[in-house]
């Protein structure tokens, strides 16, 4: 933060706090302020007070900044006729596990390539790594139809949760934000814990755990956006409508349904999200910056 | 957290070992025996990369020179290629996808960074704005487009966008029904959606700039435009390599927005991105393996934009 660090930017402090410096930064404050307020919060009022309008109201010409009439009705429709209390519950329980799973699998993972360094680790390290480079796009058909018919196993995982947690744990960008936060703790506090005769799992659970809740909060909050906010793959391998998560199953439903609804149910489907954001934003900010910053 | 009892890591009580880093003269036994250790606590990681990740890799290009009919696969050689490629769709999806992917680079690329420059001179509100610009980085794609699908590009006056653009007495649009405005109002949305992200990393960018190269810019006689010429964008420059190469590589994956603002192809093929044409060949004309063929050709193209980004970045240091 400039003002904090005293670090000065690309236009001095003084200038902006002289004459005419001063009056364009206010200025420019100002109108940066009501613009930004208007673009990004802007739409989200349209949409939530959208949802509120009649379909008449909507159809109107010039559209009504508020709802003349506003219809609570729509927000209830939404809830009842797409059942959004079985999809937010779904989703909610494909991303509290896909949670558990990447804290566990790979915390593990970083804490063996961070600390344990067994052989050819780097290697496989290196693998992980390199999935950064290939697009999800191009794994979609292969990833698919390895899900249908897991190898060996021979076991199908279309309308099962494994078929969304499983997938995430193979989060490259996560065993490398782990595995940077567990290279900053130092080695000596693992040695000393080893010379009291701590086993490695101890050394993990008791000493690195504690010191990693910040890293730890990240990349549960970004588990859980990330299946919140998955489309294609969850529309892919939960085909039945009782699995489906929210996103699919609004769009599912969007053909059928008056527009005002859907846009109600959008509503909901944010909702979560968005208390999510508001809450954690310190965390979600500052892990978005180092993660990608500091390679 | 449930972790499972890993074999291999009790020893017996009194027995002090040494951390495994520090390691010297270790017996081959317990050389071996850490060895199984770390790996015991990479395995789970390891096998779902292994199921998901990498063996995918190798089966999708496998999978492109095979064709499976009635349960019964053969090799096919370049039959899926030439049968995508014949596609008619195959050349407009690329020719909308980089069109979709040019102008999200002169609108979605350079817009966060002007912006991030402006907020970084704030002194104030700047949590506020942050906030703000991240916001939409949090919804759910699907929410965000059916909101702009149904209320913004509305083609009549009803909608937002051209109820602002009657009142300003500007020409209204008639937005995804026209092929002409399809891929800008595309980009719009997903430059809306998708800008905050960039904006806190250029901003994070920005404040490890010494503020002294400010300074003595400045007592150069550099003004302000020159000063972000000269000290900011050397200064950010493989931050900025770096975000073009992630947008390159994230916008030509184009999907859910033709998907759901378009309804897939759009008015006249307008829409049709790659990525939903792989959506469509799998999904719809099962056809998984012209999918994987096509799949194929986006990961080469991708690599070829990789390759000259390497090159680029490389020669600079």
């Amino acid at each position: 933060m400039a003002q904090d660090s005293g670090t000065r930017t690309l236009i001095s402090q003084a200038q902006l706090e002289r004459g005419r410096g001063r009056v364009i930064y206010w200025t420019l404050l100002v109108v940066v302020v009501v613009a930004f307020t208007l673009v990004f919060i802007g739409p989200l009022y349209w949409m939530v007070t959208g949802a509120l309008k009649s379909g008449q109201e909507i159809a109107q010409t010039p559209p009504s900044l508020f709802p003349k009439d506003p219809q609570p009705q729509n927000y209830v429709d939404a809830w009842h006729n797409l059942d959004l209390a079985k999809l937010l519950f779904n989703t909610f329980y494909y991303a509290t596990g896909a949670v558990l799973f990447q804290l566990v699998l790979d915390t593990a993972a970083a804490y063996s390539l961070s600390k344990l360094r067994p052989i050819f680790g780097n290697a496989i390290l290196g693998l992980m790594l390199a999935t950064l480079m290939i697009p999800a796009m191009v794994l979609i058909v292969p990833q698919y139809v390895t899900v249908i018919d897991l190898p060996i196993l021979h076991v199908n995982l279309l309308d099962s949760p494994f078929a969304i947690w499983l997938p995430l744990v193979a989060n490259a960008f996560n065993i490398f934000l782990l595995k940077r936060f567990f290279d900053s703790i130092p080695e000596d506090l693992m040695a000393a814990a080893f010379v009291d005769g701590a086993t490695p799992l101890r050394t993990l659970w008791s000493i690195i755990l504690p010191m990693s809740r910040p890293i730890l909060g990240v990349v549960s909050i970004f588990a859980v956006t990330a299946v919140w906010k998955d489309f294609l793959w969850p529309k892919l391998v939960m085909p039945s409508p009782e699995t489906r998560t929210v996103s699919v199953g609004i769009y599912a439903f969007s053909g059928g349904t008056p527009m005002n609804v859907v846009i109600a149910a959008s509503v909901i489907a944010a909702i979560p999200t968005v208390v999510i954001f508001l809450i954690f934003q310190r965390n979600i900010m500052s892990g978005l910056t180092t993660g990608s910053l500091k390679g | 957290m449930a972790i499972t009892t890993v074999p291999g890591t009790t020893r017996p009580p009194g027995r002090r070992e040494p951390y495994p880093s520090t390691r010297r003269r270790a017996g081959l036994g317990r050389k071996v025996r850490d060895n199984l250790t770390g790996h015991t606590f990479l395995i789970g990681a390891v096998v779902c990369f292994a199921v998901f990740s990498w063996y995918p890799m190798v089966r999708g290009i496998v999978m492109s020179f095979q064709r499976t009919r009635r349960g019964e696969t053969t090799w096919v050689g370049w039959d899926n290629y030439t049968r995508i490629i014949d596609d008619p769709s195959f050349w407009t999806a690329w020719k909308n996808t980089f069109y979709f992917t040019v102008l999200a680079l002169v609108l979605g690329y350079l817009v966060p960074f002007f912006v991030a420059i402006l907020l970084n001179e704030f002194r104030h509100a700047r949590a506020y704005l942050r906030i703000l610009v991240y916001l939409p980085v949090m919804l759910p794609p699907a929410s965000a487009l059916f909101l702009f699908k149904f209320y913004a590009y509305d083609p009549s006056e009803a909608g937002l966008f051209n109820a602002v653009l009657a009142a300003l007495h500007l020409p209204t649009s008639e937005w995804m029904q026209s092929p002409g405005m399809t891929m800008p109002a595309m980009v719009l949305a997903s430059t809306w959606m998708n800008m905050g992200s960039a904006v806190l990393i250029y901003l994070a960018a920005l404040q490890n700039i010494p503020g002294e190269l400010y300074e003595a810019a400045e007592l150069d006689g550099a003004g302000i435009w020159r000063r972000i010429l000269h000290v900011t964008v050397p200064q950010t420059r493989l931050i900025l390599a770096l975000l073009a190469m992630l947008q390159i590589v994230a916008t030509m994956q184009l999907f859910i927005e033709p998907l759901i603002l378009a309804n897939g192809a759009g008015t006249g093929d307008s829409a049709t991105s790659v990525a939903y044409l792989i959506y469509q060949h799998g999904f719809f004309q099962n056809d998984l393996n012209g999918a994987a063929a096509l799949g194929v050709i986006m990961l080469v193209v991708l690599a070829g934009f990789s390759a000259v980004y390497v090159r680029l970045t490389a020669k600079q240091d």
